[in-house]
């Protein structure tokens, strides 16, 4: 599936989970920040990705669990060097230029956007 | 005591669906305030239709719940559509069918159909669809954040045992 195909749908996906305009979903809009989702909407975003693409998604597998919130992954408000690694590790499909330049912990959901959810469909449907 | 919003289960396909009734009476004290009189109309007793919401919660809740024996707390986390196209007045029944469209350890989606059921003067009433109602519900134990919670299941309390073993289901949580 061409990546343009891939991103059609998930703007549809996305205009419907979070109720915001087409124009809004923008490959570079942030999906925490710019478009508003919570954290059940990523439940919600990672169902309607399954029914439409046919793969499944495992827990954690769209958007990293817990590592904000662990000690030895967040020090004084900074994600460290091992919770970087584990981020590139778990979530393979983010772009981490932003995030290396300037590891403040509120960056992290800054590195959910759009393109990133269209690469994460693009490697799953690849390696289907 | 729990407000329960759904009479009775008439059937359960477990982890695939379930139907629960739901009688209005007049008897209920929140129809005489929903909607009350104004000036330029008569009070009109009705469902609220946010109560129709908790209905198709409760039905979906237990279809969901149901499917892991109860051991996970499951809430609501998101009504992803509701869609009500008439008022349900005393007399008449709400049938609420949900269905599970996926579920994994996080949680499921549930579709769901309401249909209103008006009583005839003899033989079954008419039931004709009225609403569309779409969620989302979360296991709480499985959260993002990692936050606990007590270990005792809350969410399905002692009302929904009840309901359950009125209805001729097994209930053993």
């Amino acid at each position: 599936m061409e990546r343009s195909e891939i991103f059609d749908k998930i703007q549809e996906i996305l205009v419907d989970a979070l109720a915001v305009d087409d124009d809004e979903v923008t490959s570079e809009a942030t999906l925490i920040g710019d478009l508003g989702a919570e954290s059940i909407d990523i439940l919600d975003i990672s169902f309607k990705l399954e029914q439409e693409f046919g793969f499944k998604i495992e827990q954690g597998e769209l958007f990293p669990e817990g590592i904000t919130q662990d000690p030895d992954y967040v020090e004084d408000g900074k994600v460290t060097e091992k919770g970087l690694a584990l981020l590139k590790e778990r979530v393979p499909h983010f772009n981490f230029d932003d995030l290396e330049a300037d590891p403040s912990v509120e960056n992290v959901a800054k590195i959910f956007t759009v393109d990133a959810l269209v690469t994460f469909c693009e490697q799953k449907l690849q390696a289907a | 005591m729990r407000w329960m919003w759904i009479d009775r289960i008439v059937e359960l396909v477990p982890k695939e669906r379930m139907v629960a009734i739901k009688q209005i009476s007049m008897a209920e004290e929140h129809l005489h305030d929903h909607f009350p009189s104004t000036a330029n109309r008569k009070a009109m007793p009705v469902m609220p239709m946010s109560l129709i919401v908790e209905g198709m919660a409760q039905t979906a809740g237990v279809l969901v719940g149901h499917a892991e024996n109860f051991k996970e707390k499951v809430v609501l986390a998101k009504v992803s559509k509701a869609k009500i196209d008439r008022d349900a007045a005393p007399g008449c029944t709400l049938r609420y069918t949900a269905t599970i469209e996926q579920m994994t350890l996080a949680g499921a989606s549930t579709k769901g159909i309401v249909e209103l059921i008006e009583p005839a003067a003899s033989g079954e009433g008419k039931a004709e669809v009225i609403g569309q109602i779409d969620l989302i519900f979360s296991h709480l134990d499985q959260n993002i954040g990692g936050v606990e919670y007590p270990q005792e299941n809350f969410v399905f309390s002692e009302s929904f045992k009840t309901l359950m073993e009125t209805s001729g289901i097994e209930a053993n949580f």
